[in-house]
């Protein structure tokens, strides 16, 4: 009798547990709150930037009067919203009041993971090769692996700077102040700013962003270009611009994005793919030397990813530089003792992880379906960004150091990767199995390690009270890969001696930017 | 997509098969009496559904799950069981450089409950509610599908069924809603069909329906099962991705299961079963057995005055 009644408490009482537990996420990149910036920057407009040849390469004009009734229209457009705003458009507004930087930061980590799936093979066992030209088309355009999506980090953020240099320099030069200050019965609906509102910079972000991912992402147009609409609008209803603000930054975002488009079709990206019988001189190379080359370990066998990376046009050093200085030296020989001593540590990894090992593993993998390793970076810059409170020219500014930062190592580290033609742990031991996919390229040096030094290395100049915290992050992702046994040990740290040269040279860029 | 398969199977391999006083049977053990015994399972599979698209992976090859498990049942009285299953897992993929996972995966605990039976034409009805919970007691990651031996969730299931038997011929109908918790990765971010910022994945809840008919008597069941388990939202994998815990991951399996009493020992018996799956999505099209012997202690004080050979 006793437990009959218990067994009633317990399925009477179960709904109710059933209900009371909420599986709703709490994502930490929705609590970012509306950016306040702790200074204007206002002669931004005097920072160096990068392919420009000066803050007015592409003019601006000046602004109408505020008196004009062509304004006060506008400010009358901006009335009319806020006159009627749905819990949608307060939301828009929300969410992209954290920073024009930030969020497309986020939505260009989110078309990489969407888009870093390798190819399924052809029935004849060879792999198709996306095409920019049919995107939609399978396997769709761009295969989002980590260099291109450090390229296409890399080329949103530099281009993203400049524009904003371009924008701070005809914000001080018109000094339009913001509709709120024009008209004190607009209601604001995010932070005021002392900042000049002309051009604004949140379309100057928006027009340039997605003029860029369009070409890195061209099968995603229509949810790029309804982001950009989302963007001008939210910054309209919020009374944070009006319509002349918005219409000048996105036309001059637009026209900057260009130059760094020209610059992309021009970085020998396109041809990195290569094809086998590039493979074979690599393999044919490694061979006259006396070693154990590289060999896909995929069955079909896959070609070696983007295998002429490492001759595309880096951002911080010329190619010059970059062999002589920056190149590592050659990894021990595959006869060699050290060879063997390193191999079976990654065996003994491989067959005795941890489970705190296997979790670093798993919190480093930035595999498939992630924004590889140089976005999970971006991510850890952003969060930390946040707080700092940057002006929007100087999110723009960090965030194309480190991802300037980020292509080099990309591209060094490619470059070591085929010049050395290393054989992956699995390939020498076949008993050795990983903890997360084996990467499909040659294994010296290590792409973790690389990207993480060089990110760590001006992250740790751009908020030095995080230096220790940033470097201590790159040694983790770089033994990450060693447990996860893809990897030996002097991938790892050859690795993190180029990231970090890589670093030193973003660090140089930093001190001479004009923004320290 | 291994993973997944590796976890399904681990899942429903429980749930659908194993000792004839179990959580999807009809059958109540005696007040007082305890079953218990170790089973042991095995299922592969070469061909797996992403999304709707069947296909092979040749850097795979055929996952393959063993299990090894205990499981028990006490009769608290007639009409009221309490159950327990715990089982080891171990996945292994016979192609491709991913490491296979093995650890003890989820703690099950039921509560079996019969509050109806009684005569109905020339046989009887009884109607059972089961409620159970599951958990895991290790630190098995979910998030290397389909190597994973396990989902990770906490799952509570609300169970209810229909057993319907005439001489010696019985049906058996039930359906379950799996109430399942959200889980925990070890990174910070993940893509489903759009980024999210956190380590928490939203874990859909799930449905099963079960059905069984054979023959049930003294010292012999043989029955065959149908099972469906339908997974209430999650997505598909995309082309060439790996499985993730939140897919849609939906199963229709055919079985057949047995129970036989050794005439020598009554208390002690064989089971088995064989299982096979006929429909998916984001699951792999597993194929396997279960094997499991079972020992019936009476703990009754009239049972404990008798001599150890009383029959039962």
């Amino acid at each position: 009798m006793i437990n009959m009644k218990k067994l009633y408490i317990l399925l009477l009482s179960t709904p109710l547990i059933i209900n009371s537990c909420s599986k709703d996420l709490t994502e930490t990149n929705m609590q970012f709150a509306a950016l306040q910036p702790t200074s204007l920057d206002i002669n931004a407009g005097t920072w160096k930037p990068i392919l420009l040849t000066g803050p007015t390469e592409f003019p601006v004009a000046a602004p109408i009067a505020v008196t004009t009734p062509d304004y006060i229209a506008q400010i009358n457009e901006i009335k009319t919203w806020q006159a009627d705003l749905t819990k949608d458009e307060k939301a828009i507004v929300n969410y992209w009041s954290a920073g024009a930087v930030l969020r497309w930061n986020e939505i260009l980590r989110q078309l990489v993971a969407k888009h870093n799936l390798p190819p399924y093979q052809n029935p004849d066992g060879t792999y198709p090769v996306p095409n920019a030209n049919n995107p939609l088309a399978y396997p769709q355009f761009p295969f989002a692996n980590p260099p291109y999506a450090s390229r296409a980090y890399a080329y949103v953020a530099a281009a993203q700077y400049d524009a904003l240099v371009a924008a701070w320099y005809y914000k001080k030069l018109y000094n339009r102040p913001a509709p709120y200050v024009t008209d004190a019965t607009v209601n604001v609906l995010v932070p005021k700013s002392d900042l000049p509102s002309y051009p604004s910079e949140d379309a100057v972000v928006a027009g340039v962003v997605g003029e860029m991912m369009k070409l890195l992402f061209p099968g995603d147009q229509d949810f790029i270009q309804q982001k950009v609409e989302e963007h001008k609008k939210a910054r309209l209803i919020a009374g944070a611009n009006v319509r002349s603000d918005l219409d000048a930054g996105e036309a001059l975002g637009k026209a900057v994005a260009q130059k760094f488009i020209t610059r992309a079709r021009g970085d020998r990206a396109g041809t990195a793919g290569g094809s086998l019988a590039i493979q074979s001189l690599f393999e044919q190379d490694c061979i006259a030397r006396g070693e154990i080359p590289w060999y896909s370990q995929e069955n079909p066998k896959r070609p070696g990813m983007l295998m002429l990376f490492g001759r595309v046009k880096t951002w911080l050093f010329d190619s010059i530089t970059m062999v002589t200085t920056i190149r590592p030296p050659a990894p021990p020989s595959t006869s060699s003792q050290k060879f063997k001593d390193e191999l079976e540590e990654i065996r003994h990894f491989s067959t005795s992880i941890t489970p705190e090992q296997r979790a670093i593993a798993h919190f480093w993998a930035d595999g498939i379906s992630t924004p590889t390793p140089p976005g999970h970076w971006n991510a850890i810059a952003a969060e930390d960004f946040v707080k700092q409170n940057f002006s929007e020219v100087r999110w723009a500014r960090n965030m194309a150091l480190l991802n300037m930062a980020m292509m080099d190592a990309a591209i060094v580290c490619w470059d070591a990767k085929y010049v050395y033609f290393n054989p992956r742990p699995p390939q020498m031991n076949n008993t050795i199995k990983t903890v997360t996919g084996l990467p499909n390229f040659p294994s010296y040096t290590s792409g973790h390690s690389t990207f993480s030094a060089a990110a760590a290395t001006i992250l740790g100049h751009i908020i030095p009270s995080n230096a220790t915290k940033y470097t201590e992050m790159a040694k983790e992702a770089s033994l990450s890969r060693m447990y996860a046994a893809i990897h030996y040990r002097s991938d790892c740290e050859k690795g993190l001696e180029s990231g970090n040269k890589v670093g030193e040279y973003a660090k140089a860029r930093a001190r001479t930017d004009g923004a320290e | 997509m291994k993973k997944l398969l590796a976890a399904l199977c681990a899942v429903l391999t429980i749930s659908i098969t194993a000792l004839s006083q179990t959580d999807i049977d009809g059958i109540m053990m005696e007040k007082n009496a305890f079953c218990i015994g170790p089973m042991f399972g095995y299922s592969s599979w070469k061909n797996y559904w992403e999304g709707t698209l069947k296909r092979e992976n040749l850097n795979l090859g055929t996952l393959s799950t063993q299990m090894y498990s205990v499981m028990g049942n006490y009769g608290i009285t007639n009409k009221l069981n309490v159950l327990f299953g715990l089982p080891y897992v171990k996945t292994k993929a016979s192609a491709g450089q991913l490491n296979g996972q093995e650890g003890v995966q989820d703690l099950s605990l039921w509560v079996k409950w019969k509050p109806f039976s009684k005569k109905i034409g020339s046989g009887r009805l009884s109607l059972i509610a089961i409620g159970g919970y599951s958990f895991p007691i290790s630190d098995y990651t979910a998030d290397f599908l389909p190597m994973s031996i396990g989902l990770e969730s906490k799952n509570l299931s609300l169970r209810g069924m229909a057993d319907y038997q005439r001489g010696s011929w019985f049906g058996t109908i039930s359906g379950t809603y799996v109430r399942r918790s959200n889980i925990e990765l070890d990174r910070t971010s993940y893509y489903t069909t759009e980024m999210h910022y956190t380590n928490e994945v939203k874990m859909p809840d799930a449905a099963s329906f079960n059905i069984r008919a054979g023959y049930r008597d003294k010292g012999l069941i043989a029955e065959a099962v149908f099972d469906h388990w339908n997974t209430l939202g999650g997505f598909d994998i995309t082309r060439n991705n790996m499985p993730f815990p939140s897919n849609e991951m939906d199963m229709s399996r055919i079985g057949f299961n047995f129970k036989y009493d050794m005439p020598f020992l009554p208390q002690l018996s064989l089971t088995g079963n064989v299982m096979t799956t006929i429909g998916g999505r984001n699951v792999g099209q597993a194929t396997g057995f279960n094997v499991g012997v079972f020992y019936v202690i009476d703990f009754s004080k009239k049972k404990k005055s008798d001599s150890d050979k009383s029959k039962k």
